[in-house]
């Protein structure tokens, strides 16, 4: 149930992996045929991916996965320039935020807006935060912790008015729910190939056409300029499989796994007292249930999980590492340090079934009763 | 033939037969990956999906697998393992080197290279001077060989970091480390080295050089594209490049692209096991390819070849003919090479490198490489010797006839 850490490689993906690593491997940028056999499907996966997102196919620039694509979205553009300010928020992913915390170590001021108890920006507040050196928004589609999905299509709106450009990371919205630029005008938007069941390491950046950048990887001048180094031709091709087959499957998995995270919520709100869904629960990615479980620490509780084959994650995988309570939740939501420090992300995927979720039910409530009683015990 | 136009259709990818029949000498372009490196891949876009920073045993497996790809890389380099960044290929790795000491020493605005740098060196420093760096590019004689008296010269207290490749992936030319290091290190100046092209090729033991920052990329040893390595030596300052989660001891942030990294792990063993023997079979295939040429086509010469070179590489000039034309020919007989770098390929520019070694356009735009791997036999050096030469001459002829229409 950690889906939103990372998910496997889809079988038919895995099957393109295969058949181009084997059969296919020239350089797309040599002459001779096994070369022009490496562009042709370097070109196919960028149709995918352009098909997928609505966009024309050179307006994709392939990436290693999603932090390279906000890294070269975000310092792109700021490089451009030499001073000015950033519109971000609280509740980015550490590839945003850090980037938006270096540029502001330089000639840069940004400005990291809150979130409301559901874990959404106000649109509003775009709007009053914009001043007249603003050059950039930064706004995630949807939230990797809580699932929110934010108000993109207002921000894009908004950012078009004044003349600012737009880039959100969509990393965790695409391929749970309609992610289009056609219809939502943002100019720069990421994704990442391993959360939509393609292969780690790659991902993309949809450019809209006219929106310059500055090239942050220089060489042979792939990717139109803007990012050298020679293309991972298996991994792009399973990057547009991925987009293909996530599109196409968009509303039946969205379903299935609507309906498996509510009745794995209900079941938890029924079965455990003091718990809390975090978020508005009606404008959620539907395969994700942040869950706070108060006086546990979900450090304890992802171990305990994880011991009865159950794994779960306390945040964002990649802040796993460092310690300390959830900023999306405790600067961003308001929950209290003890609300946050218990809260569990549950993120279902495509193999997860109602069987995983009744068993769930089963083990969940004794390990939190029993992490509580501990908790008690030693506070007394 | 390739499908997905304008619908989510699926594509239909289909090599041709010619495809899989073709023989390959553009290996320093690119290599396939070996059956064993795919072999051992597979678990890790499949069951052991998880990503290494998650704290369930998913993704502890995930880390498991990276510890143990670094271990095999940093064993193959002798270097520790936590001087081992991974990255998504050497373009990258160089990016990283150079900018990241950079970033670290802002004071300081010289950097020294080569003429004859892969682009990702060549096209950042020409960025970097455009943003108030002074960048020396040290020059080599007619054989290829750096000028280390120029070298010597060109640093300055002003210098931040130099950047020289070890071996040329054009020539194969190899570069005198050893004085390199001395050079550089005498004056305390961080050094950066493409070594690209060594890894299989060329034992490296960075116990024994004060090389500060290497430079590796899996898709040149049958490893995935996708791929590769950034050595830093323990106390280098350097700012990270890519931002966020802190991955790579946060010098290189973004999920581990983990079956790539496993493959290049695998990649690095089973490249170990082809030096010494292996290696050597390949430079007599390579002689013979080279000796049996230049007997059999007259005007025809190897660049660099009183250098110490790669055993897998020969860059040859057919004098008056265009090296496009020769590709051309080989490519519909089924025969890949290359006539520079791929990564340029397209512009048609002669070489810069050529240009460095002063070899005169003539000769340069009529330059084929052939670059071989430990898949390359016998049979298919034989297969080259015997269509090659028809068709350098027909083209000549063909030139002749132009030449004489022209008059």
């Amino acid at each position: 149930m950690d889906y939103n850490a990372t998910t496997p490689a889809d079988k038919e993906v895995l099957a393109l992996i295969n058949r181009i690593t084997t059969e296919c491997y020239g350089n797309p940028s040599s002459s001779h045929i096994l070369g022009r056999m490496s562009r042709a499907c370097l070109d196919d996966a960028r149709r995918k991916v352009a098909v997928s997102l609505e966009c024309d196919d050179d307006e994709i620039c392939f990436t290693t996965g999603g932090s390279e694509s906000d890294n070269l979205a975000i310092k792109g553009v700021a490089d451009g320039r030499s001073c000015g300010h950033i519109v971000s928020t609280c509740i980015e992913h550490s590839a945003v935020k850090r980037t938006c915390d270096y540029l502001a170590t330089r000639n840069f001021s940004v400005t990291c807006l809150p979130v409301d108890r559901m874990g959404c920006v106000d649109p509003k507040h775009v709007e009053e935060a914009i001043r007249d050196d603003t050059f950039l928004i930064t706004m995630m589609w949807a939230n990797n912790e809580t699932g929110q999905i934010q108000p993109v299509e207002d921000v894009a709106r908004i950012a078009r008015e004044h003349g600012i450009t737009f880039h959100t990371d969509a990393v965790q919205a695409f391929g749970k729910i309609p992610v289009s630029v056609r219809s939502v005008p943002v100019d720069l938007l990421s994704i990442s190939g391993h959360k939509i069941y393609g292969p780690k390491g790659v991902g993309a950046l949809y450019i809209r056409r006219g929106v310059e950048l500055v090239t942050q990887v220089h060489g042979g001048g792939q990717e139109q300029g803007l990012r050298s180094g020679t293309e991972n031709v298996a991994g792009c091709a399973a990057l547009g499989e991925a987009c293909r087959l996530c599109t196409n499957r968009l509303d039946e998995w969205a379903q299935k796994l609507g309906g498996l995270r509510d009745e794995l919520e209900r079941g938890i709100l029924e079965r455990i007292p003091e718990t809390t869904v975090n978020g508005d629960p009606v404008r959620r990615v539907p395969n994700t249930s942040s869950i706070s479980f108060h006086g546990v620490d979900s450090s304890q509780l992802v171990v305990r999980l994880d011991e009865v084959g159950f794994a779960v994650s306390g945040g964002s995988a990649c802040k796993s590492t460092t310690e300390g309570p959830s900023t999306v939740l405790t600067m961003g939501m308001g929950l209290s340090a003890d609300e946050a420090a218990g809260t569990i992300r549950f993120s279902l995927g495509h193999g997860s079934d109602a069987s995983h979720v009744a068993q769930m039910h089963e083990v969940l409530p004794g390990i939190v009763e029993q992490l509580r009683g501990v908790r008690s015990e030693k506070l007394t | 033939m390739l499908a997905g136009q304008g619908a989510l259709t699926e594509g239909a990818f289909n090599p041709s037969l010619d495809v899989m029949d073709a023989i390959y000498f553009d290996n320093n372009a690119t290599t396939r990956i070996a059956p064993e490196v795919f072999d051992a891949m597979v678990p890790y876009l499949t069951d052991v999906y998880g990503n290494p920073s998650s704290v369930h045993r998913i993704g502890a497996r995930a880390g498991v697998a990276l510890k143990d790809a670094r271990e095999k890389v940093a064993a193959h380099l002798n270097c520790r393992e936590a001087e081992i960044t991974f990255t998504s290929c050497a373009t990258e790795s160089n990016n990283a080197a150079i900018r990241g000491v950079l970033q670290a020493a802002p004071g300081k605005r010289h950097i020294v290279t080569t003429a004859v740098e892969h682009p990702s060196v060549l096209e950042l420093c020409k960025h970097l001077e455009g943003n108030g760096y002074d960048v020396t590019y040290v020059g080599v004689d007619g054989e290829g060989r750096l000028n280390l008296d120029a070298l010597r010269e060109a640093l300055t207290q002003e210098t931040a970091l130099v950047s020289i490749m070890w071996s040329n992936n054009e020539t194969g030319v190899i570069f005198p480390m050893d004085d390199i290091v001395d050079i550089v290190k005498n004056c305390g100046v961080p050094l950066h080295v493409d070594a690209v092209q060594m890894v299989a090729k060329i034992p490296i033991d960075l116990s024994k050089t004060a090389i500060d920052l290497l430079s590796l990329s899996g898709h040149k040893f049958h490893a995935p594209k996708g791929v590769g390595a950034l050595f830093v030596r323990r106390g280098t300052r350097m700012r990270p490049f890519i931002i966020g989660g802190g991955q790579e001891k946060n010098r290189r942030s973004g999920t581990e692209n983990v079956a790539g990294i496993v493959g290049m792990g695998r990649a690095v063993e089973l490249g170990v096991r082809y030096l010494g023997s292996g290696v050597e079979t390949t430079r007599r295939l390579r002689d013979r390819l080279e000796a049996g040429i230049l007997s059999a086509i007259p005007n025809t010469n190897v660049n660099g070849a009183l250098s110490e070179r790669l055993p897998n590489t020969t860059l040859i000039n057919f004098d008056g003919i265009e090296g496009e034309a020769i590709l051309l020919l080989m490519d519909e007989e089924g025969m890949c090479a290359s006539s520079g770098s791929a990564c340029t390929t397209g512009a048609l520019e002669p070489s810069h490198v050529l240009k460095a070694m002063g070899v005169p356009s003539n000769l340069a735009h009529g330059s084929i490489r052939f670059s071989l791997s430990r898949y390359t036999t016998e049979d298919e050096i034989n297969t080259v010797l015997e269509k090659l030469p028809p068709i350098v001459e027909r083209l000549a002829s063909f030139t002749n006839h132009k030449r004489a229409g022209e008059r």
